[in-house]
């Protein structure tokens, strides 16, 4: 299963026309403390680079973009109970959203993970 | 290009600690023209430390300022509604600097070093606060910036037993009280207060020794660096305002819950900038607004900035908040109408669109612990 990334420190898990959505273990570790996540509802139509999920740490509130268009099937409900997940799993059990993709081309402007790693040792 | 772009372009100052947080893993931001520490481990880590052990804290960024010569009392008391003349030596206050209308330019310390009349400023305050000082104390008052000292914080339940180590003779001094002191053959004037709502003291130091310092106190493993974020989180929760935040210009003392700041012998004399506005504002019905604090249910955070209800009527704005890590929910700090000020009154947050309940409590959140007089 391909693993995609954004400059904006998001991970996307493609699997058919099915992706999943998070942000990366270094967002996590820029944010800080996570203590509240705000997902979008199933059945949102987004479009890349709309507004998608907010999340809340200790320090500030930060949008999360989505990186490529679709509409949304769920919502992680664990971070509701639990928004620590996105700090101690954020690229597994803190995942924010899935989606249908709508445009697969979209995903061939992102970044694979050797290429994303590159990106953040330069920041 | 004009003076006003130049002065923008100014590039953040390094404090005297600036290496020593980076080699302790700090993340650096800029903050009042300063690079600071925003954290080192993590803000709820640090602030949890501080709330059980003790946090190393640098606010080297505040203005430490003196005013000294015959008639320095005397002339501050044109400028702050504290009572200056008659402070006992060693004694600390807190105080405003008050506009002619009775609006906040700066909140801070003063202190009777018996030498002078020392002010700790806001560091983001510290520039306009000292021309306001120049312009109106008389030409026979002298101000000294003490710029080249820094200003440590040891904040927690056990600052107390960690500095009476390295410096003995400190246990000694209650809350709001201030003395000089000796460590490495260097003088320290130690300030017991803060801004945590924990016991500890305040230490400043030539900037030559301040790294040395810092050595010495992270040494004990009952001590752990902390940074600016968890500084906001706990004074918060102490319910402790934020100058540029919860006071500025167009805030006043009274509405601000600062009504202890206007000293009681000089109400009737007066005799200092704001005082007719603050008397006014002291009646009953005098001012339209309170600050408050506000309890909310849920994780959501309300922030700076958020719209308070009650019903459909706006009748506030917050202008602090934040998840409380010591009580595991969000807390805000905001003007409300005075008719909706009062304690247990339901109101409602708005955050990106959504009403959050929450009702109005009293403030502190987490309840201070400082080491008064009198008190074991």
């Amino acid at each position: 299963m391909p693993r995609y990334f954004t400059e904006e420190h998001e991970w996307i898990d493609v699997e058919g026309d099915s992706a999943t959505i998070g942000i990366t273990d270094y967002a996590q570790e820029q944010l800080g403390d996570i203590v509240f996540v705000e997902t979008p509802q199933a059945g949102t139509e987004l479009t890349k680079g709309a507004e998608a999920a907010v999340v809340e740490s200790v320090k500030a509130a930060s949008d999360v973009y989505s990186p490529i268009s679709g509409t949304v099937t769920e919502g992680n409900s664990a971070l509701d109970d639990d928004p620590e997940l996105v700090n101690s799993s954020p690229e597994d059990e803190g995942w924010f959203f899935r989606l249908t993709v709508s445009d697969a081309s979209e995903l061939e402007s992102l970044m694979n993970e050797a290429a994303y790693k590159a990106f953040c040792d330069g920041l | 290009m004009t003076d006003n772009d130049e002065f923008e372009e100014l590039p953040p100052v390094k404090l005297p600690l600036d290496s020593w947080h980076r080699s302790h893993g700090a993340r650096m931001v800029p903050f009042a023209g300063y690079e600071m520490p925003i954290q080192y481990e993590g803000i709820k880590a640090e602030h949890d430390w501080t709330r059980n052990h003790a946090s190393l804290f640098d606010v080297s960024h505040m203005g430490q300022l003196a005013v000294s010569g015959e008639n320095a009392a005397h002339e501050l008391e044109k400028l702050l509604p504290a009572s200056i003349a008659n402070l006992p030596e060693g004694q600390m206050r807190y105080s405003l600097l008050l506009t002619e209308a009775g609006g906040i330019i700066d909140d801070l310390i003063v202190t009777n070093t018996g030498a002078h009349l020392a002010l700790v400023v806001n560091g983001a305050c510290k520039w306009d606060d000292i021309a306001h000082l120049r312009e109106h104390l008389d030409d026979d008052v002298t101000l000294t910036h003490f710029d080249d000292f820094a200003l440590l914080a040891l904040q927690g339940p056990e600052a107390a037993a960690v500095l009476e180590g390295i410096v003995p003779g400190v246990g000694e001094l209650s809350f709001m009280r201030a003395g000089l002191f000796q460590w490495d053959g260097q003088h320290l004037w130690v300030s017991r207060a803060g801004y945590t709502g924990e016991d500890g003291f305040e230490i400043s130091i030539h900037q030559s020794h301040a790294v040395a310092l810092a050595d010495a106190l992270v040494a004990d493993e009952r001590v752990k660096p902390a940074g600016l974020g968890a500084r906001d989180s706990l004074r918060l929760e102490a319910g402790l305002p934020l100058y540029g935040h919860d006071l500025t210009l167009d805030t006043d003392p009274v509405s601000a819950g600062l009504s202890f700041a206007l000293a009681k012998s000089r109400r009737a004399t007066g005799g200092y900038f704001g005082h007719a506005p603050s008397m006014a504002r002291l009646e009953d019905g005098g001012v339209a607004q309170k600050r408050v604090g506000l309890a909310l249910e849920g994780r959501l955070p309300a922030r700076e900035g958020a719209k308070v209800y009650s019903g459909d009527a706006l009748v506030g704005t917050v202008t602090s908040g934040g998840f409380s890590p010591t009580l595991g929910h969000p807390v805000a700090m905001g003007f409300v109408e005075t008719e909706h000020a009062v304690e247990g009154t339901e109101l409602h947050l708005e955050v990106r669109g959504k009403r959050l309940p929450s009702r109005v409590v009293p403030l502190p959140f987490v309840p201070h612990r400082y080491h008064r007089k009198g008190a074991s």
